[in-house]
């Protein structure tokens, strides 16, 4: 009986198409429907809101009006199915990429997807950071045959649109401006201590990060890197490796032991 | 289930991490904080590190909103087991739930949702504190609703039904005083009948917060918005409570237009002076006697 009326109320309160239960209006007369709706709008307000929390540039581009619509609906097709509000919305950039009418902000998924990828990294598991000297200590014959761990935290975004500079600017990082320079941008999304940091990735970055994650050596993600673009430059890589705090341990691969 | 809650008796705060500087500023004249369990069921980065340097200094109650123990179906055992991991890795002083439901059918609900009180809620609700306590291991704190409805097959009053649960689990309650009032207007009954009927003695802490009123046509409905200072008629209220069950933990909350650091404080000394008042009372008729 009670498990009838909480679904006649959980249908009721994301639908006001339907009539609120009548175990309610019998108690409250002409004034139900109204009592009834300050649960609808929480229930609403509240998710709406877990999404602007997650998505803040995206709602600055879109507006306040349109992310509404967007929420909305997002959350009709994909309601919450866990307690934990800062996780929700995963799939939120992939419905802005199928939405129509989002469809003139090409760049708007991308910027969903980095947001996302920001949260993931702000609650991700702690770790230390390395310090350039481990690397500093070991002998060049070995240097090929490094395994690096990467931070919990690191993600990277790759996207045909420069989502680094358009989500800087519009959280007051760089002047709002003009982007002449309309490039392509990876992001590389850490937090190796407290403060999430979202840079862009130099030429090839992408290729090589993925390649130490997935535990290829340091050689074999040097290839990798050089293959996806000719530009690489490990100096410059491996110098971003530890400023950025991206590296936790490391260990020489023995030959015997080279498959990843 | 044994370890029963034990807050400090003095007055606390819900903690906001925008406040967390000023309060790291110094020491606070504070018994505790209180957090939502969820906010804290990441794995790691700056909320952890915040709450282990609170719970180094201070007590703390940890205040879950998402286990709705008022569902029909069963508790997301998913869920209890990141609140057990939340209680070993910070043991709280205290832990708390609501009596209301937020998720149905596998969907989360995000809001605090009544129920009718029939027996055979009682019987569901009784099995779920049970199940909560004996994961946890320890006594919980179950809070009384803000309510906009009721339902017409409701056929206990909420102090008893509430009263029952205490009873049949041993759980401890959490009397959110706000609510008693916002609850009092919207349904049209007497806030100081509810108080009279409710087992005070079963209170482990208090919770104080701002409503809000809506003006949109039909009878006055006070909203449970937490996002203003405590109306002078619930802090009245709350000093008739604290007279009559003498000093009970007691938590600021303020969730929505957060104030600044100062203003949340002197709420919360608002409520230090009533608890002084009468522990001072107390302490003197300890004397006398």
């Amino acid at each position: 009986m009670y498990a009838a009326l909480q679904r006649d109320f959980a249908e009721a309160l994301t639908d006001p198409g339907r009539a609120v239960p009548k175990d309610i209006a019998a108690c409250h007369a002409d004034d139900a429907a109204r009592r009834f709706s300050i649960y609808r709008n929480n229930v609403a307000v509240a998710l709406i809101d877990a999404l602007a929390a997650r998505f803040p540039v995206t709602q600055q581009i879109v507006g306040d009006d349109f992310f509404k619509i967007l929420a909305h609906l997002f959350i009709a097709a994909h309601p919450p199915a866990s307690p934990l509000m800062m996780f929700y919305g995963e799939d939120f950039p992939g419905f802005i990429a199928s939405f129509e009418a989002a469809k003139d902000i090409a760049y708007l998924p991308d910027i969903a997807r980095l947001e996302a990828a920001r949260t993931r990294a702000y609650h991700a598991e702690d770790a230390a950071p390395l310090d350039a000297a481990v690397l500093r200590a070991i002998e060049a014959k070995d240097l090929g045959d490094v395994r690096f761990s990467l931070h919990p935290s690191v993600e990277i975004i790759a996207s045909a649109y420069p989502i680094v500079t358009i989500l800087a600017m519009h959280m007051g990082g760089i002047p709002l401006a003009e982007i002449t320079d309309w490039q392509s941008e990876d992001a590389l999304v850490s937090r190796p201590y407290l403060d999430v940091d979202i840079r862009c990735l130099p030429p090839g970055s992408a290729a090589f990060l993925h390649a130490l994650s997935g535990g290829h050596t340091l050689a074999q993600a040097v290839e990798y890197a050089v293959a996806a673009h000719s530009d690489f430059d490990l100096g410059i890589n491996l110098a971003l490796l530890f400023n950025a705090g991206l590296v936790t341990s490391l260990s020489i691969v023995s030959p015997e032991d080279m498959s990843p | 289930m044994s370890r029963p809650s034990d807050l400090p008796c003095a007055a606390g705060v819900g903690f906001k991490p925008q406040h967390f500087e000023a309060i790291a500023a110094g020491p606070q004249p504070l018994g505790f904080f209180e957090v939502h369990a969820e906010n804290y069921m990441g794995a790691g980065g700056r909320p952890h590190a915040q709450l282990h340097s609170l719970r180094a200094h201070y007590a703390l109650s940890i205040h879950g909103v998402g286990l709705s123990i008022g569902a029909a179906g069963p508790l997301d055992g998913d869920h209890l087991a990141r609140l057990k991991h939340l209680c070993n890795r910070y043991d709280p002083q205290s832990i708390s739930e609501h009596l209301a439901w937020s998720s149905h059918g596998g969907t989360f609900l995000n809001d605090l949702l009544p129920l009718p009180y029939t027996q055979e809620t009682l019987a569901i609700v009784c099995a779920h504190v049970d199940q909560v306590q004996s994961t946890l291991q320890r006594q919980i704190l179950l809070e009384n609703p803000a309510t906009y409805i009721r339902f017409a097959q409701s056929a206990i009053g909420e102090a008893d039904f509430i009263a029952e649960i205490t009873r049949r689990t041993g759980c401890g309650l959490l009397l959110d005083v706000n609510n008693v009032f916002v609850s009092s207007v919207n349904q049209g009954t007497d806030p100081r009948a509810y108080i009279a009927n409710f087992p005070l003695d079963h209170v482990r802490e208090i919770h104080l917060a701002g409503h809000a009123e809506t003006h949109d046509g039909g009878a006055r409905l006070l909203i449970d918005a937490h996002g203003a200072p405590v109306a002078d008629r619930v802090m009245a209220l709350y000093a008739e409570v604290i007279a009559k069950a003498g000093p009970i933990p007691t938590l600021i909350e303020w969730d929505n237009d957060v104030p600044a650091w100062p203003q949340l404080l002197a709420e919360a000394q608002c409520a230090q002076i009533i608890l002084d008042a009468h522990q001072s009372q107390g302490a003197r008729s300890a004397t006398a006697a």
